[in-house]
């Protein structure tokens, strides 16, 4: 399932728990979420918000914030995916090299494929993506895009998306305009069912490309 | 470049090399002081002057003070004993006149003392004054590599810190070490005019107090590092888990945060324990001493007295000489920290002061009129570092009313180019020419009048709404920003807020988007109507149907005008009259789409890798 357009990092915030919701229920798998307890339900939920946020210490350190216990091979592996790897094999220390408090001392687009790696680190059942892509280069969007896909076959994605590109191949997209839902189904469907959604996609992809 | 080492107040975190120092001393202390003096002091030689003369005057004024009312003291001795034995008893009249002569004299020390503090004052003042001005002068004169370099925190601290630390131990110090001393040796005077045992056994005394304080302050110094070490790192600590409070929760991080909390805490609870205990036995120690030689300043006053070689009035002042006696001494003391860390201050603010500053403006500048906006690169050659170049040697030329697009993954230093055209920094070799023109020779101010710049952080002042459409033109008329709205879509948004266009904006209004905000800048830029463009598009966090508006707005803006586009939209870059495209900060290749496609190189590369899937997709 996947998300676009207004109000979407609310919706967010409230899978785990960030909020509670006013009204209604959120279930996973059938369950209330409110009945779940907050450390079990977010030791299941890979979140990797808008800007990408560091911790001072390690480039592990970082990786490995949410699963101590990880290993080596789960952190690299947890890189890998993350397209992290080149540039930390690129620094003098590797995975020791420091990150400064707020990590001011990397690339935004490095932050942020930090905090996607400290996700996948966790091994969670559900990754919620906020924009999470946004300071990414195309390229590295598609990679990463890719990678993720092989790894996440069987777990839930949530990706708040601004890129249609990134959302193409979602199962289910979601249109949100100022809160409510005006659209669901998948790419091909929307196109045909949802203006909203076809005017976004028009302005991003251009009419050639989507012919 | 003089890379300051004087170490700063803890700032927090675990970063490495970030050890905190007890007591601020400053580098050259000489040197710096010398500078104080000379650059700015000097220029109120007479004002301080006057504070000298005054504060003198007041301190000998109240030094007297103890020994003429001995002289009363010794009157109503002398009066009871002449009573006992059947004399005329106190006379009343005479020590009427010593007390009133001592009003006298403690009135004409405090108004002394007054204009000296009033004089001192309104010197430090001017001094700050004259700093701060300095410093706000000399932000806008230094390069923009300065800024690379030091975090804004760095630089506020010295306007807002390092003045204040100047501008109030600047006004106690000098006073208090005038004072100070000339209490010091007209006390020592007054003492030995007394009795000369009297004075070496209380002299006696000092040694004592310092070899005790030294020991303690010894002790305690390093607790006091360590307290104030540890202090930082529990505010980093806070700093950084409020901070990053989601990730925190999300990981389920707060059992591990609150025990490293705990750890750092209880290291600063130890340390500031001691350090306090250990400073707070200071002052009973040294009343404790102080007190046991009071003690044997009155016995042997007492034996001297009995033997008639002093009077009794004479001990009464002598006690009070040797209570004031210590104050001076500690305030020495005190004023010797004050001064060290005032030189400190001012080190840093000189060091500021006398950083590199941009290369001055030309003599006989250029005038950028009637320039249409042709660019020329000439064998730029750019390194921010000069062992590192990273735009080797690059040639283009642009002609007027271009679109020309930078493309290239992320960190491939798209947004140099755009520093170097605009003179935030200058290139190592070769040139940049406008309609043939050097850059370097116009006018930084004028050239830059030249660029109309959309980047993809807004940057909006407190002020309302038309203010900041009219920041880079204040003359334009209201009628002008309207157009210059309607051109950048956003009138109508600004006609719906409740002042339209003469709402305020805080620095971080809640109630306009971020895309909002870009229009505004667009407006702006569309107002100043400059001849080149340099445009960031967007890429995160705003709306799809801002997003068109905003790319609409732009168009209107680049009629006309060259324009350099940090591109990452196909349809710009498709569009665009020449692509430069670069990697790892150079230009690796330039030509237009279909030039680049032909030639199959990085472009291509990037370009497939970049919009082939999108399309396959699509298809």
């Amino acid at each position: 399932m996947e998300v676009q357009v207004h109000g979407k990092s609310t919706i967010v915030n409230l899978i785990p728990r960030f909020y509670d919701v006013t009204g209604g229920e959120l279930r996973i798998d059938g369950v209330n979420i409110k009945e779940v307890p907050q450390k079990e339900l977010r030791a299941k939920i890979g979140f990797v918000p808008q800007k990408g946020m560091l911790f001072s210490g390690t480039i592990a350190s970082n990786i490995k914030y949410g699963n101590p216990e990880a290993s080596e091979e789960q952190m690299k592996f947890a890189a890998r995916i993350a397209q992290a790897e080149e540039f930390i094999n690129n620094k003098e220390e590797t995975y020791d090299s420091p990150i400064s408090q707020g990590g001011t001392n990397v690339s935004g687009g490095q932050k942020q494929r930090l905090s996607i790696a400290r996700a996948i680190a966790i091994d969670p059942e559900i990754f919620v993506f906020d924009d999470s892509f946004s300071a990414l280069d195309l390229k590295t969007d598609v990679n990463l895009r890719n990678a993720l896909a092989k790894e996440t076959k069987n777990k839930t994605v949530i990706i708040v998306a601004q890129r249609i590109s990134t959302i193409l191949n979602a199962d289910q997209i979601i249109v949100l305009e100022e809160g409510k839902m005006v659209g669901k189904g998948t790419h091909e469907e929307l196109m045909k069912s949802c203006e909203p959604y076809r005017e976004i996609a028009l302005s991003q992809l251009g009419e050639e490309e989507l012919e | 470049m003089s890379q300051t080492n004087v170490k700063r107040p803890p700032m927090g975190g675990r970063g490495p090399g970030r050890g905190p120092a007890p007591v601020e001393k400053a580098q050259d202390f000489k040197g710096t002081t010398k500078k104080l003096a000379k650059e700015y002091l000097a220029k109120y030689k007479v004002a301080i002057a006057i504070v000298l003369i005054f504060a003198v005057g007041s301190t000998i004024f109240t030094i007297v003070g103890p020994k003429i009312l001995g002289n009363a003291t010794t009157e109503i001795y002398n009066g009871i004993v002449s009573k006992l034995s059947g004399g005329t008893g106190i006379d009343f009249s005479k020590i009427a006149t010593i007390l009133l002569t001592l009003l006298g004299l403690y009135v004409i020390s405090a108004i002394f003392s007054f204009i000296q503090g009033f004089v001192m004052t309104g010197v430090s003042q001017k001094i700050t004054y004259r700093l701060r001005n300095d410093i706000v002068a000399k932000i806008n004169r230094l390069p923009m590599h300065y800024f690379d370099k030091k975090t804004h925190g760095e630089v506020l601290s010295i306007i807002t810190n390092d003045i204040d630390t100047v501008s109030q131990n600047l006004n106690q110090s000098i006073t208090q070490i005038i004072t100070s001393i000339c209490t010091i040796i007209g006390i020592l005077i007054m003492m030995f005019s007394i009795s000369w045992t009297m004075t070496l056994i209380s002299l006696f005394i000092l040694p004592i107090t310092a070899v005790i304080v030294k020991i303690v302050v010894g002790k305690s110094q390093k607790y006091f590092a360590s307290q104030q070490e540890y202090l930082g790192h529990v505010n980093g600590q806070v700093e950084e888990i409020y901070g990053g409070h989601t990730i925190v929760k999300a990981f389920n991080g707060e059992e591990q945060a609150i025990k490293e909390f705990e750890t750092a805490n209880d290291t600063l609870y130890h340390s500031a324990w001691k350090s306090q205990f250990l400073s707070g036995l200071i002052h009973p120690v040294m009343n404790f001493v102080g007190n046991v030689g009071y003690v044997a300043v009155a016995i042997l006053g007492g034996y001297l007295a009995i033997k008639g070689r002093i009077t009794v009035g004479n001990i009464q002042s002598f006690i009070q000489y040797n209570k004031q006696f210590t104050q001076p001494i500690n305030q020495i003391a005190q004023v010797s920290s004050m001064l060290q860390s005032m030189v400190a201050a001012a080190e840093r603010v000189f060091i500021f002061l006398e950083e590199k500053e941009e290369v001055k403006d030309v003599k006989k500048p250029v005038s950028t009129e009637g320039l249409k906006g042709n660019v020329t690169f000439e064998h730029v050659q750019f390194g921010y570092d000069d062992d590192k170049v990273i735009i080797n040697d690059f040639n283009a030329t642009v002609k007027d009313g271009q679109k020309i697009a930078i493309v290239g993954p992320t960190g491939a230093g798209k947004t140099t180019m755009v520093k170097l055209l605009m003179r935030f920094y200058d290139v190592t070799k070769g040139a940049i020419l406008i309609d043939g023109y050097n850059i370097k020779d116009f006018n930084r101010g004028e050239l830059r009048k030249m660029f109309g710049m959309v980047l993809q952080d807004t940057w909006l002042f407190n002020g309302t709404i038309k203010e900041n459409i009219k920041y880079g033109n204040p003359k334009a008329t209201d009628n002008e920003v309207i157009e210059a709205a309607k051109a950048a879509h956003v009138h109508h948004f600004i006609k719906t807020l409740p002042k339209s266009y003469d709402m305020v904006i805080g620095e971080e209004s809640a109630n306009i988007s971020a895309g909002q905000k870009q229009l505004m800048t667009i407006a702006r830029v569309i107002l100043t109507d400059p001849k080149i463009l340099i445009l960031d598009e967007a890429t995160s966090s705003i709306d799809t149907r801002t997003e068109q508006q905003i790319q609409a707005a732009m168009d209107n803006l680049m009629k006309g005008r060259t324009s350099f586009i940090i591109a990452h939209r196909l349809s710009t870059i498709k569009n665009a009259d020449l692509i430069l495209v670069m990697d790892h900060g150079d230009i690796v290749e330039q030509g237009t789409h279909k030039e680049l496609l032909e030639k199959d190189g990085f472009y291509a590369k990037l370009y497939n890798s970049q919009f082939e899937e999108c399309e396959d997709e699509i298809e």
